[in-house]
């Protein structure tokens, strides 16, 4: 049981440690509330079930296409449809939303709302202290935290992420020191939507595929980007990995837990903004006193 | 007699000097003649039925932009308050048996103290945040309904709530004039004074704190009357569907309510209302054209996608603003607004550009 909890949580954790990640990127960047993000993320699973069971590609080709994919298509919404009215802030909002409900209408027609699902990459489980953990669930968990690793590595070190970063502190002086803050915005869209993609790659084949699988991510991930502090990158990390075992602690333990599981996650979002109103690692930014 | 000649004549004098001379007022009044009058040229069950509805939907609009638009309190969970009085509604009319003119209201106070419950701790909130957390509660409180079937009624709902009124077209009176009565209540308040704090506090909160005015109240006030118009809509959603369910909680309806009120344009409180008179009867003429074509997949909520994100392209502001001031020009000296096709201002005669 309780390593039932750690190994769910874990996966959980990490999973909505890497949405949170690349939502609070653009948030931070682009001042862009992008509710299409988990849209994006259903996107790639989306073109995975078509690479591998419609197209019969091997799997690792169909990941690595639908991230492609992925990303230009995120490419594409935001050149055309967020970047034209990118001064009028609930005009971007609700694009976005009718982004996101284009995308899952779009699903819906071409698959219909039936619960798909894709094969693991490797079969079989291994038994760790008496409990059965199968390899997908190691391999997603491994995955998921080379990815952040890289992210950060990224983040850290190269030129752009410098730039992202400095960005997101504040735009009008990073403009002033001669970025093209505009440039800066696409770059980390795409690393942003990539994060996305590559999440819907690493859980396709743990979770169900159909066209409203992106509720429930969207809303754990604007729960812990609220509770970790909006635009902090390590804030996210800590509370996707809080919300994460919350949930699973939820559902594994408490009678009829399955329907309290978003509740008493968004409890303890709001309970730590009655204490912190600017979330864990919150980062006050200067122009919104 | 000729009392009634003067008030006729006053009427009359009003309506050349201050409505007529004006385009969007002479929309607005032939939009409550129209609305009034519509029964008598037809009361096909159907039809009246989306209007209903959409009157019960623009009251709820309406709220979200007195609280998102003019207080700038961005909410993204505005279906709690619809789901809470909904409930609230539904359970004092099968529970104790109180008639809707009773259950409507009181489930309009239910609204009021969640605006408190939820306003209290958003108050330390901004911007994102706050936009972010409303978001939390609906979702919250659904996960509640489905834990306590036996109060609630789970999935389901509470169903077999007493009607409306007797009749259909009764219930058509009832529901478009309410809204068009508290429509223009909640107009009256943006434009009062407590309308202009509210106001203030958009723009710039520590500056109006700065002048003495105490904005928690205020923000506070502007939480329990968006919660008190969306609680009535809720109510009368409530009694006109005879069910209450989770359904008016969804993440969906928040979102729903948002885009009508942006497409509409914020911070008018007659926008949102045109938004959702104008996208709720058109879903319902394309669920109706759609089912001419079998053939066809599901593609209605698709084209609603597609409209709304194609006229935010052109009309960032709304489409209500965008025509207004397509059809009407502002003097520039006396701010006054005019017909586009005037050229000196009708009040002060200053020339216009």
């Amino acid at each position: 049981m309780i390593l039932d909890i750690i190994i769910d949580g874990l996966i959980k954790g990490s999973v909505y440690a890497l949405l949170a990640i690349g939502f609070s990127l653009v948030l931070g960047v682009a001042r862009i509330i992008n509710i299409a993000h988990t849209a994006l993320y259903m996107t790639a699973a989306y073109l995975i079930y078509v690479g591998t069971k419609m197209m019969g590609l091997p799997a690792p080709v169909a990941m690595v296409a639908s991230i492609v994919l992925t990303v230009i298509l995120g490419l594409l919404i935001y050149n055309f449809f967020i970047r034209p009215i990118q001064e009028h802030e609930a005009a971007v909002l609700i694009a976005t939303i009718a982004v996101a409900m284009m995308i899952q209408e779009v699903f819906l027609m071409i698959f219909g709302g039936h619960y798909l699902g894709v094969n693991p990459l490797i079969d079989g489980y291994a038994t760790i202290l008496g409990v059965k953990v199968t390899y997908q669930h190691l391999l997603a968990l491994g995955l998921a935290l080379v990815v952040l690793l890289a992210t950060r590595l990224f983040l850290q070190k190269t030129r752009l992420g410098l730039a992202i970063r400095s960005t997101a502190q504040d735009r009008e002086v990073a403009n002033l020191m001669g970025m093209n803050v505009t440039r800066v915005a696409m770059g980390t869209m795409a690393v942003s939507v990539g994060m996305a993609a590559v999440t819907g790659a690493i859980v396709v084949p743990l979770v169900t595929v159909e066209p409203t699988m992106w509720m429930h991510p969207l809303i754990m991930m604007l729960a812990i980007v609220v509770l970790g502090g909006l635009g902090s990158i390590e804030g996210s990390f800590v509370g996707a990995f809080i919300l994460g075992f919350a949930e699973s602690m939820v559902v594994f333990l408490v009678p009829m837990g399955s329907f309290l599981k978003d509740s008493v996650a968004l409890s303890i979002m709001i309970l730590v903004l009655l204490i912190r109103p600017e979330g864990l690692f919150g980062v006050s930014f200067e122009e919104e006193r | 007699m000729g009392l009634l000649g003067v008030y006729f004549r006053r009427t009359v004098g009003i309506l050349r000097t201050e409505v007529l001379v004006l385009p969007s007022r002479v929309a607005v009044l032939v939009f409550i003649v129209a609305l009034m009058a519509l029964p008598i040229f037809t009361q096909d069950y159907y039809f009246l039925r989306v209007l209903i509805l959409t009157s019960i939907f623009a009251i709820f609009a309406a709220s979200w932009d007195l609280l998102s638009g003019f207080t700038g309190q961005m909410n993204f969970g505005h279906a709690l308050f619809f789901g809470v009085a909904a409930y609230v509604t539904a359970l004092l009319n099968l529970k104790l048996g109180l008639p809707p003119y009773f259950s409507i209201p009181l489930g309009a106070v239910g609204g009021v103290l969640t605006g408190l419950v939820v306003g209290i701790p958003c108050l330390r909130l901004k911007g994102s945040y706050l936009a972010l957390t409303t978001l939390a509660f609906p979702i919250i409180l659904t996960g509640i309904v489905f834990a306590i079937p036996e109060v609630t009624g789970g999935e389901l709902g509470l169903a077999g709530l007493s009607r409306l009124t007797g009749s259909r077209v009764m219930d058509y009176y009832l529901t478009s004039g309410l809204m068009l009565i508290l429509g223009f209540t909640m107009w009256k308040i943006t434009d009062s004074k407590t309308g202009i704090i509210l106001h203030a506090i958009r723009e710039d909160e520590l500056a109006v704190r700065t002048a003495g005015v105490n904005t928690t109240r205020y923000k506070l006030l502007a939480f329990c009357m968006s919660g008190f118009f969306a609680g009535v809509a809720g109510g009368l959603y409530a009694h006109f569907m005879r069910l209450a369910g989770p359904s008016g909680l969804e993440v969906g309806l928040s979102f729903q309510v948002i885009i009508w009120a942006v497409f509409g344009g914020m911070v008018t409180i007659y926008g949102p209302i045109a938004g959702v008179f104008i996208l709720y009867p058109l879903m319902e003429i394309l669920r109706v054209v759609l089912d001419q074509f079998p053939s066809l997949p599901e593609i209605r909520m698709f084209i609603f996608a597609a409209l709304v994100l194609l006229t935010l392209l052109f009309m960032p502001e709304g489409l209500i603003p965008w025509v207004r001031d397509k059809i009407e020009t502002e003097c520039p000296r006396c701010k006054v607004r005019n017909v586009f096709s005037r050229h000196r201002c009708r009040i002060c005669d200053a020339a216009l550009d």
